[in-house]
């Protein structure tokens, strides 16, 4: 069955059981939550059939959705019979779910019937009136007797009631009364109390044989898929585990890892131990144990390559390209906190390979090959490794543009490019600043650079090498470790202090004695190694870390390579490798680029792990490492760290370099001046079948006379607005760190980007000027001073404004942690995160702003924080209840400055107040 | 090694300002300093201690507390004062910030006094600016002065640097 289709139906069957229990609860208790959760499920489920196209399925959820969401909205009352409906709709869905497991196709037949009642339900015909029928389906619709009615009938007239003829009259009345009865409960219309006579009266009386051969289909179908009760297979299968609780695992059995290493340590050298043997017997089923919990974690890699089909298919529509998408070795498991880091380097590499490396099919029919073009992505293990290989048959990667680039952007001068073999050359696509920015086209979207690619895998301790041959294609070659958490490290000694080396980066160890032919020389106080007839440069340990006691004897060189650049630590002694469990650095030590963590050896000291990628930034090739100091630690998702911004660098309204936070940015567009049209004398451009309206970031919406423009396409929601700018210069990630804030407006400060001193735009501040009630006026003054290091957290499902205010706060001094619900907040509460001040958005999915609100004042260590409101609808009735729930203030959530202004006042308050 | 209080966090104590609170007092150079009682996690003895090449100079090194690595801060070296003499071992307090333990690397550590509210002061203005910013502020006891030391801002090394 297909993978997609058995998980559907594995996740729907959950669901399904989880609603039976709900929609009993809701019966019994009409409680919001358990009625938003039920319609969450249902909801789900309906946006899952119609992405797996299951017309039938969407259809019965859809109209089970439309009832519920009058539940919700307060409009329909809870009532049993209305719950006997949603129950039927549920039982319906089953019963098309159990003939998909069994045919993997959606029965024969439609739900005419059952969606009516539902949507009669929906808009208030609720046939209360055939509510105590409840274990029949078939409740007499309002008016003249419907097909369900004429079903009914013909079951009992199948079951064996025969027809008498002078029961014709009877029939006759029967269906008059019927629809009286539906007449009267429609007048009562919400009253639950029914009459139930009237229903056994009618089914009694009614074995005319006048069945409708719809309803015959529909009754005759029914059974077929009941009938034959195969075994459910998706049930037992697989349990869902929460990912905490591996993590937790994991974390365990790293430890036990460690307790291991320490006992073998102990022991060993002592033969006659009486240990040994069930040490031995420990460390084996330690071993398992490992080999176990990490496959818990393992996901196949085809996971992260499911959406590149469709966007390569896509890709070659819009080049007019025939490309053929290979994936090998879909099937290769890797750690899935791996696994996510890398799958958007992926996409972008695939996306990279059809858009620029696959040439048109008149292209590779004039080189000779085939029309087709071929992008293979291969996955497999090679020595506790995953390789990913990605390559393409195209033309190769164009030296002579990446020369002309390399050398535009001061990377290289011409001199040295000469001096170089391809190979060393292909490696300049790497470098940070060498986005391709003019080739940026709705297909490469917002495109990020290769720098970033290899900065993301780098992170996880990866490596990526690049091959390429002109007319016959590229090749890139991803090597990542399996697991993230438990590492294999080279123990070296320095100076008297232990350290580790990952053992991925190290390629080979070389004894240097004077005397020997490996021996280090000097050129001018830079050391160097003959290694092969190569020349290696080396570092000194000892140097970099500035240790300084012990006398001189250096004598072992870890040769280290770090993406294409190889060169040797110099050390005194190498040690064993050993199994170890990366720990990140405390926070008040991670500014130090050399170390990647620290862990604890097996015979209980602590030790620092080596960064390679530090340690080449170090010694001057930061430069081949596109971020160059990747300080953070590579396992740890970094909550106080300053983490870093994706910035887009363009050009505007001037020379000057301008930036805005890359998240920001829907997409990037080129525009064709030709195409702007002008409406009330404001520009605009049709885009995607809407008007989006341009905006020139001097107000003057003065643009060139002709040509191509580049935009910068920003939306939420409904709204979508073009900035649009003079040249898109780069795609950078960087702190973003505002030292000079300006007073102009539209402008949040000056920070320094990429080395470059930078204006940073805000983004805040054109959006109105598209669109009236985009934000409040933004005119206010408000203060920006002295509230240094005050620590907000900011809680608000939509990325596109917590990407907007995270820069404005922290503009106005304050820290920010932003995170995208309620759930994630209290668990930052609960790992004992303190804040000065917290904003939170109302409308949320899960835990709504009220609900966190009082789940913060009820209990916590934040019991005593004052709150502030953010929503896009502020009456006073959300006033009152945000007071209420122990919100101090409620702001419009479009009003920056009022925003500001009530952070200021409520905090200068409880200062006042202290 | 002894094990004093296995800091159960009980949220809001801070801010119910009982009338009296329970410090761990703790010594450097003759001056009695205090940490509320309920931050502590351990009290440990001499370690051994892992350098942490290119660290701040207040960071000691790093060790190995029960399976977990904490990061020992010289509060001597944090204060402004002179290097102990060598053959002072010292003593450390153990505390939690946000998730991380530190050890805080004091010459000696004392007893736990329950001191009333009443008997609290602010910083005196006369106070060397350095110390004003660790210090929360100020116990009078009978004989001595105890110093409240503020572990948020002795821990966060971003400010000074």
């Amino acid at each position: 069955m297909d993978d997609l289709l058995s998980e559907f139906l594995t996740e729907t069957s959950e669901s399904l059981s989880v609603l039976d229990v709900e929609l009993v609860k809701l019966e019994q208790n009409p409680e919001p939550g358990i009625l938003q959760n039920i319609f969450r499920l249902v909801h789900t489920i309906k946006g899952t059939c119609g992405f797996l196209g299951l017309p039938r399925l969407e259809h019965v959820a859809h109209a089970s959705e439309n009832v519920l969401g009058k539940f919700r909205d307060g409009e329909l009352e809870v009532t049993p019979t209305a719950v006997t409906l949603i129950l039927q709709a549920i039982d319906r869905i089953k019963l098309i779910l159990g003939h998909l497991e069994q045919n993997e196709c959606e029965p024969e037949g439609e739900d005419g019937d059952l969606i009516a009642k539902l949507n009669d339900m929906a808009e208030g015909r609720s046939p209360t009136v055939a509510a105590p029928a409840a274990a029949a389906a078939e409740e007499a619709p309002p008016f003249p007797v419907a097909a369900d009615l004429l079903a009914e009938v013909e079951a009992a007239y199948a079951a064996g009631k025969k027809a008498a003829s002078d029961t014709d009259m009877l029939v006759e009345m029967a269906k008059e009364r019927a629809k009286e009865a539906a007449a009267q409960a429609q007048a009562q219309a919400q009253t639950p109390a029914a009459e139930p006579e009237a229903v056994p009266e009618v089914r009694a009386s009614v074995p005319a044989p006048t069945a409708s051969p719809p309803a015959l289909a529909k009754q005759a179908e029914h059974p077929v898929a009941v009938g034959e009760p195969k075994e459910s297979a998706v049930a037992a299968q697989t349990i869902r585990v929460n990912v905490e609780l591996l993590e937790n695992l994991m974390t365990l059995v790293s430890e036990l890892v460690l307790t291991r290493n320490q006992l073998l340590q102990m022991v060993r050298g002592r033969d006659d131990s009486e240990f040994t043997a069930p040490l031995q017997r420990l460390s084996h089923i330690t071993t398992d144990l490992q080999e176990g919990v990490m496959k818990t974690r393992m996901q196949p890699i085809g996971n992260a390559w499911a959406k590149l089909p469709r966007i390569v298919r896509d890709l070659s529509i819009e080049m007019n390209k025939k490309i053929d998408l290979q994936m090998l070795g879909a099937e290769t498991e890797l750690d899935r906190q791996v696994l996510e880091l890398i799958k958007d380097p992926l996409t972008h590499m695939v996306r990279n390979s059809a858009d620029h490396g696959l040439e048109g099919p008149e292209e590779r029919k004039r080189a000779g090959k085939p029309e087709i073009g071929k992008v293979v992505l291969n996955a497999f293990h090679e020595g506790g490794h995953i390789i990913i290989e990605i390559s393409d048959d195209g033309r190769g990667l164009n030296l002579d543009r990446i020369k002309q680039k390399a050398i535009a952007n001061g990377l290289a001068s011409e001199s040295e490019l000469e001096a170089m073999n391809p190979q060393q050359i292909y490696q300049f696509i790497f470098k940070a600043g060498f986005s391709t920015a003019e080739k940026v086209t709705s297909v490469s979207g917002r495109g990020v650079g290769m720098d970033v690619v290899r900065t993301n895998i780098e992170k996880i301790g990866g490596t990526v090498e690049l091959k390429s041959q002109p007319g016959r294609g590229s090749t890139f070659v991803i090597k990542i470790p399996l697991t993230l958490a438990i590492v294999s490290a080279l123990i070296v000694e320095c100076a008297s202090e232990r350290f580790a080396i990952p053992q991925i980066s190290v390629l080979e160890l070389v004894r240097v004695t004077n005397n020997s032919e490996h021996g280090i020389e000097m050129i001018n106080n830079a050391p160097v190694l003959r290694l092969r007839d190569r020349l290696l440069p080396l570092v000194s340990l000892k140097k970099l870390l500035r240790l300084n006691n012990g006398e001189d004897q250096e004598t072992f060189i870890v040769v280290t390579q770090v993406g294409t650049y190889t060169f040797g630590i110099i050390v005194d002694r190498v040690f064993d490798t050993e199994e170890i469990v990366v720990k990140p650095v405390a926070p008040i030590l991670r500014h130090i680029s050399m170390f990647s963590g620290n862990t604890i050896l097996g015979d209980g000291s602590v030790i620092m792990i080596l960064d390679p990628n530090g340690i080449a930034g170090a010694t001057g090739e930061s430069g081949m490492l596109g971020g160059g100091q990747t300080t953070e630690s590579t396992v740890v998702r970094d909550l106080h760290g300053d983490s870093k911004t994706s910035l887009l660098v363009f050009r505007a309204g001037g020379e000057d370099l301008k930036a805005v936070p890359l998240a920001l940015v829907a997409r990037l567009e080129e525009i064709d001046v030709k195409d702007v049209e002008y409406s009330h004398g404001k520009p605009m451009v049709q885009y995607r079948g809407h008007l989006m309206p341009l905006v020139s970031i001097d107000g003057s919406n003065q643009f060139a006379a002709e040509g191509r423009q580049p935009v910068l396409v920003f939306s939420d929601r409904d709204h979508t607005m073009g900035l649009v700018v003079e040249e898109i210069v780069d795609i950078v990630e960087d702190r973003l760190k505002v030292e000079l804030s300006a007073n102009n407006p539209g402008v949040i400060g000056t920070a320094v980007i990429a080395g470059k001193a930078t204006t940073i735009i805000d983004a805040g501040y054109y959006l109105p000027q598209a669109f009236g009630d985009w934000f409040g006026r933004a005119d206010l003054e408000y203060g920006t001073d002295d509230h240094a290091a005050l620590r907000i957290l900011l809680v608000d499902d939509s990325p596109f404004f917590r990407n907007l205010l995270t820069p404005l706060l922290s503009v106005g001094g304050y820290e920010v942690t932003a995170v995208e619900g309620a759930d994630r907040a209290l668990a930052l509460r609960e790992q004992g995160q303190d804040f000065d001040l917290i904003i939170s958005d109302i409308e949320m999915p899960g835990m709504s702003g009220f609900e966190f609100a009082t789940a913060v004042r009820s209990e916590g260590r934040w019991q005593m924080l004052p709150m502030i409101a953010l929503s896009s609808h502020a009456t006073e009735k959300d006033f009152e209840r945000g007071r209420q729930v122990g919100f101090n203030d409620y702001v419009a959530k479009f009003d920056r400055d009022s925003l500001l202004q009530t952070i200021a006042s409520t905090l200068a308050a409880l200062k006042g107040a202290a | 090694m002894n094990q004093i209080v296995p800091a159960s966090k009980r949220p809001g104590t801070e801010l119910a300002a009982p009338e009296t609170q329970d410090y761990v007092t703790m010594f450097i150079d003759g001056q009695m300093f205090g940490i509320q009682v309920l931050t502590v996690q351990d009290v440990l003895g001499p370690q051994k201690i892992t350098r942490i090449p290119l660290a701040p100079r207040e960071v000691a090194g790093s060790l190995n507390l029960r399976g977990r690595i904490v990061t020992a801060v010289d509060v001597r070296l944090r204060l402004g004062l002179r290097n102990a003499a060598e053959d002072n071992k010292g003593m450390s307090v153990v505390v939690d910030q946000n998730g991380e333990l530190y050890s805080l690397m004091v010459d000696q550590v004392g007893e736990v006094l329950t001191l009333p509210a009443a008997k609290f002061e602010r910083n005196p203005p006369t106070l060397d600016p350095m110390w004003r910013e660790f210090s929360a502020g100020i116990y009078r006891l009978e004989d001595k002065l105890l110093v409240v030391l503020d572990v948020a801002k002795l821990l966060d090394f971003n400010k000074n640097e």
